[in-house]
């Protein structure tokens, strides 16, 4: 059990630009129907991955997978040289430190305040002091463009609000990387942009991105790689001006000019 | 013969009628607890357990609780053990509150969005910490009006509690119309004394709902 934790020492400095995320061979089915069929992924520290393909193509499920929410039954993933191990709970407690979520519903937690919800984990699981999360919480918030809603209500806010106080409660944990799940298809058009903005100052503070998305011209401006999935299978990789200019595969190319329509 | 007052039946039923709230604390208060000890296994526990407390509460919803109260009393004597009425009484209530009241808060916890469990899950909460500070409060909120009318249910199962000897408000109300051949009376008083109980019980439910209503908007 305490081997795995053993091995891979405190490990927050690694170098840039060496990998971060390793998936190999992954292979993930509900029942007989295989939705991932066998990925082979390296992500580097601060790389900006987004992630693109049709509904169905495995997308969002290769995403829930680097942090555990779904369970797939072959292959391996690590994250910061920490396997994922989902039999044991304090594996997946320490990897789940590493890697921050933000999902396409927002996800607050209706019953706290802006602040207790940006601070409850950081209190739980990292034992903070309640002056420091606060300090923290108002740090982060600040920096989202939320300062003053410190003590308000979710439902009080805006889409584009909430989800910038999610960004913001993933980024207390102080994770190595951030999952992006479609976090702007929720919002009205008018939000979007501010949420992006957000996203966009992590990618240039050197945060690992991977995102799911469907903002094309975004994924091409802050994108350092795209992957194009399609069928459970990452189909066509590369950096953006050459998989949005030179599609190489049919399905990519569909896929691209039905985005046009 | 007849020289029973109202005030002395309604005396005699006030008196009987601690014992009718008695045996309703005990049944409430011990099916809480063992409700919710079986809500949480039902929900850290495998499939095999899952099951078996699924079968648990389809038994004693799926059957009356006057046979539960018999099952109990004479069940237990079976096994060579006496059993007071007051005992009896209190393990087949209880048993019978646990199935309704887990079952009850097992669909309040279950109506928690997921995404609540995925992004407490992914902010690496343990699953206790989870349900203490993420589930449960948001649960608690549902689930209080309908475990509050769960109570009035329990004060009037009691009733049944006298087919087994146990002198509570339905039991001395019997006696004391066989004293007085004053049966409608008696169980006017009865009836109305169930009344005084369970209506503040059951408008406390309401204005419970409306309140949550209103929070929710």
């Amino acid at each position: 059990m305490s081997t795995a934790a053993e091995t891979s020492a405190p490990s927050s400095h690694v170098a840039p630009g060496a990998p971060i995320v390793q998936i190999t061979a992954l292979r993930k089915s509900y029942g007989t129907n295989e939705v991932l069929k066998g990925i082979d992924l390296t992500v580097k520290r601060g790389e900006v991955i987004a992630i693109i393909g049709k509904s169905g193509s495995g997308k969002s499920t290769l995403l829930r997978c680097i942090n555990g929410l779904e369970v797939f039954q072959e292959g391996s993933l690590s994250v910061d040289n920490k396997p994922l191990l989902h039999e044991s709970a304090m594996a997946m407690r320490e990897l789940r430190q590493r890697v921050g979520m933000i999902f396409q519903g927002f996800n607050l937690f209706p019953h706290l305040t802006v602040g207790k919800n940006v601070m409850l984990a950081p209190t739980l699981v990292k034992k903070r002091s309640s002056t420091e999360a606060v300090a923290q919480a108002q740090k982060l918030l600040a920096r989202v463009g939320l300062a003053e809603k410190f003590d308000a209500m979710p439902d009080q806010l805006s889409g584009g609000q909430q989800q910038r106080v999610a960004i913001a409660r993933a980024l207390a944990m102080e994770p190595a990387v951030l999952l992006c799940d479609e976090i702007t298809s929720a919002l009205d058009p008018e939000l979007v942009g501010e949420v992006l903005r957000v996203v966009e100052s992590l990618a240039d503070e050197g945060m690992t991105l991977l995102m799911v998305t469907h903002e094309m011209s975004f994924a091409r401006k802050v994108g350092d790689r795209v992957i194009f999935m399609h069928q459970g299978r990452v189909h066509e990789m590369g950096p953006p001006a050459e998989v949005f200019s030179n599609p190489q595969t049919p399905e990519l190319k569909q896929f691209l000019s039905s985005l046009n329509d | 013969m007849n020289d029973f007052s109202l005030w002395d039946i309604l005396r005699n039923l006030l008196m009987a009628l601690r014992w009718t709230v008695a045996l309703s604390l005990i049944a409430f208060v011990g099916g809480g607890v063992m409700g919710g000890l079986l809500l949480f296994l039902r929900m850290r526990a495998g499939k095999w357990l899952d099951r078996a407390i699924g079968t648990y509460v389809q038994l004693f919803q799926g059957t009356p609780l006057l046979m539960q109260l018999f099952l109990a009393y004479f069940g237990i004597a079976l096994l060579g053990i006496e059993v007071s009425a007051w005992t009896a009484a209190s393990v087949a209530l209880t048993l019978y509150s646990s199935a309704y009241l887990t079952e009850i808060w097992r669909g309040c916890v279950a109506s928690i969005p997921k995404g609540q469990w995925e992004a407490s899950g992914s902010l690496a909460l343990s699953f206790s910490e989870q349900m203490r500070h993420v589930i449960l409060p948001q649960a608690v909120k549902i689930a209080t009006a309908p475990t509050v009318g769960f109570l009035v249910q329990v004060v009037k199962g009691t009733a049944l509690a006298s087919v087994i000897g146990f002198v509570e408000l339905t039991k001395a109300g019997s006696m004391i119309s066989n004293a007085t051949f004053k049966p409608f009376v008696v169980f006017s008083c009865v009836a109305l004394l169930y009344f005084a109980l369970c209506f503040p019980i059951s408008l406390y439910a309401k204005h419970l709902e409306r309140k949550i209503n209103v929070d929710r908007r």
